[in-house]
């Protein structure tokens, strides 16, 4: 199976990621990823037909915590950690696109 | 003050008994440490002026008697939140970060009045399996300063090994706790999956990570490792099952005789070294010699448990390193002209080469499209690489076979090729990906470089492994031998 | 060409839990920004989201109330895009096994009853709040970060806007009196996602959708679907096409404005969350939440109706609110009349609530005080027109019995304290007297206003007219 991957593909997937690469970064990178999904796509041979996933390693089910509030009153360290705050709120560039998650 | 000559048992006594203060001992430890870390490099942030402070306390206020560690210095993997010191997870992305809180782990330490000496090295983010892949600094095998140390609790190992602290806490996602302990011929125990809190550990892959010790003897690590066990309300994935005090039942009469150990061969087939080979296979001879049988089986699935691993962990880490986004904390970039720059510079300056090359690859799995053939796919692997080792668990008490295919290698020897560097793992992942308990433990050297021999039990079953690490310790010197730092000057 | 519409909601309740879904912090409006967040909130390195069981059993509670089928294995899945209010970059929601699927719920539209069906609906956790600044900066604020929701998603069933108006007021009628939250759309606590569609009937295959924003009442819903339907409609019928866009619903001029097109699907990269273990719902757990399910409005109705005697009008107003229909329940429970406890209830405090702008339970009447002074009226203690300043008292939260007597409202029935009156005013209307004896009978009315007028209207008129009359033929 080729690989799936070239340098439209990873440009695509860094928009996905919030992450830019230079022209130089790229032309490494892409070979690298190529190389290593090639690695990845070696267990399209194993059959796995009616196999569950396994997503987790846990012994734990049912495991929740009681509808108790408990207010932590971190909020001025929490905001002293932020690199940019007014009015106790945290400051960011305008947001453009008010749609949210997108929907 | 030397720790190869003693361990947590006899300084808890000592201390206890007055023979030592906390503080001689923290000054003590801090003079290891300025005596060879210019070699070794193994921490990020010494914590000395805070730790002599608390030694002080700790001897002002005495030391009770079933506070194991108190008084105790000790080293933290730095990817492990320590309230009030620095934690970047060896990445400049949090070089500015000041957390706020403990780790379940740290807040158990602590409960005991622990010294905490500082913080060490890791590959950024715990991705990579050298400290090569450090923002910061990459740390040196004490064995021999040209190599690696492993990762990504390479600092944690080296510490240990150069004798710097008595243990250090480490955490292993793919082998990041065994494989620094073999190549540093060091104990390291990843405990089973949900044994101790991850609450406070900077998620890497969170389906995998595990926290654990890194120490000189078997004993001291099972110990420690019954000191942070157990089930914590802030990780719900953490076990409920009641944790053994492991230690007890090491002693004289510590045994291995009818313990049935199953051997791979796949572990003990191509990709590893000749050395290596050696050093496992006299290993389980002297186990054999021990009383205990020894099997050949199959773990056939082994063969793709590198690609099933990169994926499913690069997939969780690019989630979980989607908080670090210049909001709300960590380095924000300067030249931004807007949200997107934030974003995207923040990251892309913040990150380095390894770990965006993680995010990418899990990016990448996730997405639409490529799903089901990845991240469903490995999936569905991890599910058969976990029944294998059910299967040979019917009629074995152990797996063994060694922790890495090689030796420490050469500082730079695999830097440029990723896909080389991620085939070290193949013997660590599949533990991980089952959720078992897995550990390294020094079983002799190859090219005077030590080897470690892995030790896989089954689910919540370290005492076996302690055990059979205990025996094997207790009749071989292996352990006992030390690197000569100050001869490499 | 004549077209068929096709309507899909998606609603989103918020739940009123004492804290957050994934993380303790208090689940509360109106403080500080980010006073009520904590290092889970802010998506700290290392932290870990933790479970409300309060949060699974409502909904449980939720799809018992849809007639929805709970999934018996459930886990979370990330749904992951970057914004300031999300802290993680995910959102913790369920995709993969929802929380209850294949629901419905009945509505009527001009007398005809029909079921629409519910796909399916999830928990899920909401995200901070931003605000913007005309100065080149937006604000982030993250106490509404982790406030737990419910989503709500409608199949494709619904076929026109006043169907929509329908299914929102009985999916929100019904959310609410499970009590699990207080679905109002003023406030944020029930919002609305809708996508319309139309093809030419008979067509098998679904028209483009497009999605409208900024419908902030069931009424917009309405006005928005109607005119993106018609619009739609004018399209097609000039030979056009559909984009697949988002619009916005402009208040103003009642139309629908292009926000965005839509290009492709959004990549969200969902898989199952690694941190929360998985949720395994039993019968028995179901069973236990339906016992203490209360009483759906449909079932209310029939026993205010089947029980109460009350007309099929009454009882449906009477139910349109969880608050009133409560508060109703309470008032015959401290033993008014029902009928009359309806029409105070619709009547009065209804034109109260309107006056004043305000939510029955943030008034100070009590079912105790209402039940009062409706017993009042019963017995004769008072009259219906002396009970419109005892309403007014008992507004205030005044004691309905305590204020009659303080201001001596009590009705004056007693024949022995009557008599006396009358025969005064009888003897001082000798002209009206001798009307009456003509066959005048209006007369009687003069003289019992008289009656009234020297006891300050305290005098029972029953009672009056009765010993007036008696007085009358006596003479």
């Amino acid at each position: 199976m080729a690989s799936q991957i070239d340098e439209q593909q990873v440009k695509h997937v860094a928009s996905l990621a919030k992450l830019e690469f230079t022209d130089e970064q790229l032309s490494k990178f892409t070979p690298q990823l190529e190389s290593i999904i090639d690695l990845f796509e070696s267990i399209d041979k194993v059959d796995t037909t009616g196999v569950i996933p396994m997503t987790s390693a846990s012994d734990q089910i049912n495991a929740m915590r009681e509808d108790k509030a408990v207010n932590s009153h971190q909020c001025d360290e929490l905001l002293k950690n932020a690199p940019d705050t007014e009015d106790g709120y945290i400051k960011v560039p305008a947001i453009i696109d008010e749609s949210g998650d997108g929907e | 003050m030397n720790f190869y000559d003693t361990d947590l048992t006899q300084l808890h006594d000592d201390l206890v008994n007055k023979k030592i203060s906390a503080t001689e001992l923290t000054k003590a430890t801090f003079e290891n440490i300025h005596a060879t870390e210019d070699q070794v490099q193994a921490f990020l942030t010494l914590n000395e002026e805070v730790a002599m402070k608390q030694a002080q306390e700790v001897d002002a206020n005495g030391i009770n008697a079933d506070q194991l560690v108190a008084g105790i210095p000790l080293g933290v993997k730095d990817n492990i939140v320590t309230k009030g010191l620095r934690t970047t997870a060896a990445s400049k992305i949090l070089d500015n970060f000041n957390p706020i809180y403990d780790a379940t782990v740290i807040e158990k330490l602590k409960a005991q009045n622990f010294i905490n000496a500082g913080k060490l090295n890791l590959d950024e983010f715990a991705m990579g399996g050298s400290t090569e892949n450090s923002a910061y600094q990459t740390t040196h095998n004490p064995w021999d300063l040209t190599r690696v140390p492993g990762g990504s609790s390479g600092g944690s190992a080296a510490a240990v090994a150069a004798g710097q602290v008595l243990a250090a806490l480490g955490t292993d996602t793919g082998g990041s706790i065994r494989l620094p302990a073999s190549y540093n011929g060091v104990v390291g125990m990843k405990p089973t999956y949900g044994r101790v809190s991850r609450w406070g550990i900077i998620a890497f892959g969170s389906s995998l990570d595990q926290v654990g010790w890194l120490t000189q003897s078997v004993k001291d690590n099972a110990l420690l490792t019954s000191l942070i066990s157990g089930h914590d309300e802030h990780d719900l994935t953490s076990s409920t099952r009641e944790v053994p005090n492991f230690a007890s039942q090491l002693n004289d009469d510590t045994s291995v005789k009818g313990l049935r150990i199953a051997v791979p061969k796949e572990y003990l087939g191509e990709g590893v070294d000749e050395g290596v080979k050696e050093t496992i296979k006299a290993a389980l001879k002297h186990y054999e010699s021990l009383g205990a049988i020894i099997d050949e089986v199959s773990l056939p699935n082994t063969q793709y448990g590198v690609a099933a691993y990169y994926i499913i962990s690069s997939s969780e880490a690019s989630s979980n390193l989607q908080r670090f986004d210049g909001i709300r904390y960590g380095v924000r970039a300067t030249d931004v002209q807007n949200l997107e720059d934030v974003y995207v510079k923040s990251r892309s300056e913040g990150f380095g080469d390894e770990v965006k090359r993680r995010i990418m690859l899990g990016t990448f799995s996730l997405s639409a499209g490529f799903y089901d053939a990845y991240f469903k796919k490995a999936s569905q692997i991890r599910t058969l690489i976990r029944q294998d080792f059910e299967k040979v668990f019917e009629n074995h008490d152990l797996v063994m076979g060694p922790a890495g295919p090689t030796v420490a290698y050469k500082i730079g020897a695999n830097i440029t090729d990723p896909k080389a560097m991620y085939m070290n793992d193949v013997l660590t992942v599949p533990v991980n990906m089952a959720g078992l308990p897995g550990m390294s433990i020094p079983a002799g050297f190859s090219d005077n470089m030590p080897v470690g021999l892995q030790i896989i039990g089954k689910p919540f079953d370290e005492q076996t492994m302690y055990n059979a690490a205990y025996a094997f310790e207790q009749t071989t010197d292996f352990h006992k031998q030390t690197p000569n730092l100050g001869g490499q000057n | 060409m004549n077209f068929e519409t096709t309507i899909g909601l998606e609603v989103h309740v918020e739940l009123k839990t004492n804290s957050k879904i994934f993380s303790p912090s208090p689940v509360q409006f109106g403080s500080d920004p980010n006073a009520n967040t904590n290092v889970i909130d802010w998506g700290y390195p290392g932290v870990l989201p933790s479970t409300n069981k309060g949060v699974v059993e409502d909904g449980i509670r939720a799809a018992l109330a849809l007639h929805a089928e709970v999934e018996p294995h459930q886990h979370f899945d990330r749904k992951n895009y970057f914004y300031p209010d999300n802290p993680k970059a995910y959102q913790i929601s369920q995709s993969e096994s929802p929380m209850a699927h294949d629901g419905w719920i009945e509505i009527e539209v001009d007398g005809q009853k029909k079921k629409i069906g519910i796909a399916e609906m999830h928990i899920e956790e909401d995200a901070g709040k931003n605000s913007h600044s005309p100065n080149g900066f937006s604000y982030v604020d993250l106490n509404r970060q982790g406030t737990p929701l419910i989503e709500i998603v409608s199949k494709p069933e619904i076929a026109s806007p006043d169907e929509a108006y329908a299914y929102l007021e009985a999916l929100r009628q019904r959310i609410q009196f499970t009590g699990i939250s207080d679905v109002k759309m003023e406030e944020g606590s029930m919002r609305v996602d809708v996508n319309i569609s139309i093809r030419p009937i008979g067509s098998d295959k679904f028209g483009t959708k497009t999605e409208l924003k900024n419908l902030n009442s069931f009424n917009y819903v309405r006005k928005g679907l109607a005119f993106e339907e018609k619009r739609q409609q004018q399209v097609l019928m000039s030979g056009g096409k559909i984009g697949q866009e988002t619009r916005r619903y402009d208040e103003a001029s009642g139309t629908t404005i292009l926000m965005r097109v839509k290009e492709g699907s959004d990549d969200y990269r969902y898989f199952p969350e690694p941190d929360l273990p998985v949720l395994n719902i039993s019968q028995d757990w179901i069973d236990e939440i339906g016992q203490t399910m209360p009483e759906m409005p449909g079932d209310r109705r029939k026993r205010y109706i089947n029980d109460l005697g009350l007309t099929d009008y009454d009882a449906m107003v009477l139910t349109q609110t969880k608050e009133m229909s409560d508060f109703f329940e309470a008032t015959i429970a401290e033993g008014a009349d029902a009928k009359m406890a309806s029409n105070y209830l619709q009547g009065d405090v209804n034109a109260f609530l309107n006056d004043n702008q305000v939510d029955l339970q943030e008034t100070d009447l009590t079912p105790a005080h209402l039940a009062g002074m409706i017993k009042l009226i019963s017995d004769g203690t008072i009259s219906t027109k002396i009970a419109k300043k005892v309403f007014k008292a008992i507004t205030k939260g005044e004691d309905p019995d305590a204020f009659v007597k303080e201001k001596g409202l009590i009705q004056l029935s007693d024949p022995a304290q009557l008599q006396p009156m009358i025969d005064e005013v009888l003897a001082a209307n000798e002209q009206s007297v001798e009307d009456f004896k003509n066959g005048k009978d209006r007369a009687i009315g003069f003289l019992v206003g008289q009656i009234m007028k020297k006891t300050h209207g305290q005098a029972n008129p029953k009672v009056v007219n009765q010993l007036l009359i008696a007085s009358l033929k006596a003479l």
